[in-house]
């Protein structure tokens, strides 16, 4: 499963990367957060190396929810080179993720 | 699957899912028909031909998937997203007999994948993008590649059709809800709105008005479409209100959660914002049949019309579960769909 990473972890772990990283904000209540789970462990393990997963609980961490305009979940964004650049709500399936990471 | 090969002429473009929501089960690609498919097929199954392709891993597919493998049948089972359906995305199932206590419909979907698994079914992470059910030999394409199968099952579900509003997609699951039936215990004693003029809409209604304090239905015409029946049973509640010729325009959340509606009077246009706590939204369903373009007939709203053992008018290619035109969409008789078109498929392969 992909690392959870807290409010105090986000800028070393997403900002301060030097690959692009999707970061899954969910919450522990939500079905299509579950449902989407396992696709993100395809696509983490699928570009191990290249690009990284992480998870960001939306009830952990409100203030990056809020930060990035969060108001549903599962959302999905790819930051690059410490930018938001890419986000999309809801379940998708592998492709569209891999395209979200332009991969 | 032993091997895998791209199929570059089969393999049209990814779309990526942009804007709001929920998935649906079968991956809507635009069809490229220079690629004939039969050319590179064998080569994407490893050689071999399924006897049964189930399109869609929903309770339909998983369970027609389960009983084809079971009868010994090579079966796959294809589906883009993570399996599960629509279940897997339903937090709790309160009326699938055996559950007592209820389900939590992950977990309920998760365990129908592994009953699946365990009797050898083989689930394909991949869309089926099209279609070319003509000859015997049955050809499925994916953007990875094509693969062949004797028989076919359609298992794609349906997704709730949307508002289309402001504020629906991020209050989904926080007040907004498609489904009176799995959430409306949800609004013991609250006010709740539910929005549509059908048949489903009525009995949203009907079951609603014994959970939650009152029930107000917002139609955009001045009566409903639903059977008389339900106008009978409708008058009878008192806690039922409607608002007639009126249509939602937003829906207002605080501190993520449902707040209020902003209700449209079509007559003058003026606004009206009306509190509540749940909204539920029964404006139909729409099946998730778009990849079959052509493939197969559908009924005017889009759904495979095949008989109550699955049948199309194709012999070989059945239809299960909410993508087939009938009265009751729920996970019993999706499962029970699915059983019923796995003994069909087996007795066309068997021929």
């Amino acid at each position: 499963m992909s690392q959870i990473i807290s409010s105090a972890q986000f800028a070393a772990e997403v900002e301060g990367a030097d690959v692009p990283v999707l970061v899954d904000f969910f919450a522990t209540w939500c079905g299509p957060c579950k449902m989407l789970a396992p696709t993100l462990d395809q696509v983490a393990a699928e570009v191990a190396g290249r690009a990284k997963v992480v998870k960001v609980d939306i009830d952990a961490s409100p203030d990056l929810a809020q930060r990035f305009g969060v108001m549903s979940v599962p959302t999905l964004a790819v930051f690059k080179d410490g930018k938001l650049v890419n986000q999309v709500v809801g379940v998708q399936p592998k492709p569209a993720i891999m395209g979200l990471l332009g991969m | 699957m032993n091997s895998k090969s791209i199929d570059m002429q089969g393999g049209s473009g990814l779309p990526i899912a942009s804007g709001a929501s929920v998935a649906t089960d079968a991956l809507v690609a635009p069809g490229d028909s220079a690629a004939p498919g039969g050319a590179v097929a064998s080569e994407a199954n490893g050689g071999e031909t399924f006897d049964v392709a189930v399109i869609g891993a929903g309770p339909a597919g998983l369970t027609a998937g389960l009983y084809a493998a079971r009868a010994g049948l090579r079966t796959a089972v294809f589906e883009q997203l993570s399996p599960g359906g629509q279940l897997a995305q339903t937090e709790r199932i309160e009326n699938y007999p055996g559950f007592s206590e209820g389900a939590g419909g992950f977990e309920l979907a998760w365990s129908m994948k592994e009953q699946a698994e365990r009797f050898g079914v083989q689930i394909i992470n991949e869309g089926v993008s099209s279609l070319d059910l003509a000859l015997p030999v049955k050809q499925l394409r994916t953007p990875y590649g094509s693969y062949s199968a004797r028989s076919v099952i359609v298992a794609t579900g349906a997704r709730p059709r949307k508002l289309g509003v402001p504020g629906e997609a991020q209050l989904t699951g926080r007040g907004v809800s498609y489904c009176a039936t799995c959430d409306g215990s949800f609004f013991r004693g609250k006010t709740v709105m539910v929005v549509g003029g059908g048949n489903t809409a009525a009995a949203d209604a009907i079951y609603l008005s014994r959970l939650a304090e009152r029930v107000i239905l917002v139609h955009r015409r001045d009566k409903l479409r639903a059977t008389p029946v339900y106008h009978d049973q409708l008058a009878k509640l008192e806690n039922v209100s409607f608002m007639w010729s009126t249509e939602v325009r937003a829906l207002h959340g605080e501190e993520g959660k449902l707040v209020s509606a902003q209700v449209e009077h079509l007559s003058d246009g003026a606004l009206e914002t009306v509190p509540v706590d749940g909204v539920f939204v029964a404006v139909g369903t729409q099946p998730n049949t778009e990849f079959l373009a052509g493939a197969l007939p559908l009924d005017a709203g889009g759904y495979i019309a095949a008989s109550e053992t699955g049948e199309t008018p194709i012999p070989g290619v059945f239809a299960a579960g909410d993508v087939r035109a009938k009265a009751l969409r729920q996970v019993v008789t999706a499962v029970s769909d699915g059983a019923v078109c796995a003994e069909q498929a087996a007795n066309h392969v068997a021929i």
